[in-house]
């Protein structure tokens, strides 16, 4: 499979992806890891007429306390991310869910700018971004925004960005020592999740807690979390995991299946984080 | 657009589509046959090369993005002399193949595997190669072949160009 034809221009700074956005239009995407865009490209689900290599911009790649949060650099390869020792420290949750992701072949090439612009509803870190409130740093002809991502992620492979911006950061609290889980259901070691619960404990007080694979784009579950804010317990908060949820019917699994399992992964993911449970292992896992 | 990279330890200028993908370039300007494509879909791990010490899936890799890269495929393994290199030496004592089809890419990865853990445990091998598929299934020779090649130390982990393998 050969992607449609399309001009290739590589930059070396936001300054000129911005530019080159601004000059090819509509019709240019953005090129980091390409391992969510080629994909596409290859199927021709996705054809556009220039792609700007965004991969030599060296700024891009970073992961460093500032203030209060952990700011990451869009261009981050999962295999950076994980490997992070102050990722690892400040926010453990990222740096274990950069480690579910694919393979290893796929994580020395994703980014998470990537992963978080192309919006699967099925991907892992948009959903522990989602659990920890990040902040999506926007870079465009009129300078930079930041979008809580609570706000970024539209629908299906839709998000809040704007024609001629790109991502190039994002934010998260920094969570140190509270507790964190991620219990992904996945048929094989290295696929995309049936579905996923990632859960945060945050700085401020409160549980952050997202889905994956629950309809058409990764969900907050705001029926568990305010729940948990009213002092429920965690198997009564878990119970409604799947409310408000839309989950698709596929080969893998049907959408009652996948509300069964949002509630099981919650309970499970709720119970590690709070130090009550050991987290799932491959094998336990394909077990449940 | 003209792209250039290192590949095998040879300086490489060539001429390429920009859509051209860099299991392509390998194969079909380079003659590098070596690295197959099986799924063509960054799943089976066939068409795994070594860019600048990671393993990657070179059918979801523009050539233009190996632009100055060091490329190490299957054939820049063994030393000048033929020899081979440990973990081609484990694959053939251990059995570590049936049709082969998979093979190149396996023992790609499985250098990368123990280039991030030069003493893996059977466990870890596994998950080290998620990402590579034998559809005749003959993942336990695989198996034991890496963990043979982690024999000869921390050189199974490493590719004869002078670059260094991270993980």
């Amino acid at each position: 499979m050969i992607p449609s034809p399309f001009d290739y221009v590589r930059v070396s700074s936001v300054d000129e992806a911005v530019a080159a956005l601004a000059e090819h239009g509509e019709d240019a995407k953005i090129l980091a890891g390409g391992h969510s865009l080629l994909p596409i490209m290859k199927l021709r689900l996705a054809i556009p007429s220039v792609l700007i290599d965004i991969s030599g911009i060296a700024d891009l790649n970073y992961v460093r306390v500032d203030g209060d949060q952990v700011a990451i650099g869009a261009g981050t390869r999962h295999h950076d991310l994980e490997n992070s020792d102050v990722a690892k420290a400040e926010v453990p949750l990222l740096p274990h869910v950069a480690s579910r992701v694919g393979d290893p072949q796929v994580r020395h090439r994703g980014t998470l700018g990537g992963t978080v612009a192309h919006c699967d509803p099925a991907s892992d870190l948009p959903t522990a971004l989602l659990a920890l409130g990040a902040d999506v740093v926007l870079a465009g002809p009129n300078g930079r925004r930041t979008v809580p991502i609570t706000e970024f992620f539209l629908g299906f492979f839709e998000t809040a960005m704007e024609e001629g911006e790109l991502i190039v950061e994002l934010r998260v609290p920094r969570t140190g020592d509270a507790g964190w889980a991620y219990e992904k259901f996945t048929r094989r070691e290295n696929d995309w999740p049936i579905v996923s619960a990632a859960v945060a404990h945050l700085p401020g007080g409160g549980v952050g807690v997202a889905l994956a694979n629950m309809g058409g784009v990764v969900l907050k579950a705001t029926a568990v979390e305010a729940a948990l804010a009213e002092g429920k317990s965690i198997e009564e908060a878990a119970a409604l995991a799947a409310e408000g949820t839309s989950p698709s019917s596929d080969m893998h699994a049907d959408a009652e299946y996948r509300s069964h399992l949002a509630r099981l992964l919650t309970r499970r993911a709720l119970a590690v984080a709070a130090g009550e449970a050991e987290a799932s292992t491959a094998e336990s896992t394909a077990a449940a | 657009m003209q792209v250039s990279m290192t590949v095998n330890g040879q300086q490489r200028t060539d001429e390429v589509e920009p859509r051209m993908l860099l299991a392509h370039h390998l194969r079909d300007n380079l003659g590098l046959t070596a690295t197959n494509i099986g799924c063509d879909s960054t799943s089976c791990g066939a068409c795994t090369v070594i860019v600048d010490g990671l393993s990657v899936k070179s059918c979801t890799v523009l050539a233009l993005q190996a632009e100055g890269s060091q490329v190490t495929t299957l054939e820049g393994l063994a030393g000048e002399d033929g020899e081979l290199h440990p973990v081609q030496a484990a694959f053939q004592s251990e059995h570590g193949l049936q049709c082969g089809f998979c093979t190149s890419g396996m023992v790609m990865a499985s250098v990368g595997v123990l280039a991030a853990n030069p003493n893996p445990t059977d466990r870890e091998v596994r998950e080290g190669l998620e990402g590579n598929l034998c559809r005749c299934t003959g993942y336990h020779n695989i198996v034991q072949a890496v963990l043979k090649a982690a024999e000869a130390g921390p050189v199974a982990g490493q590719v004869p160009q002078s670059q260094e393998v991270s993980a």
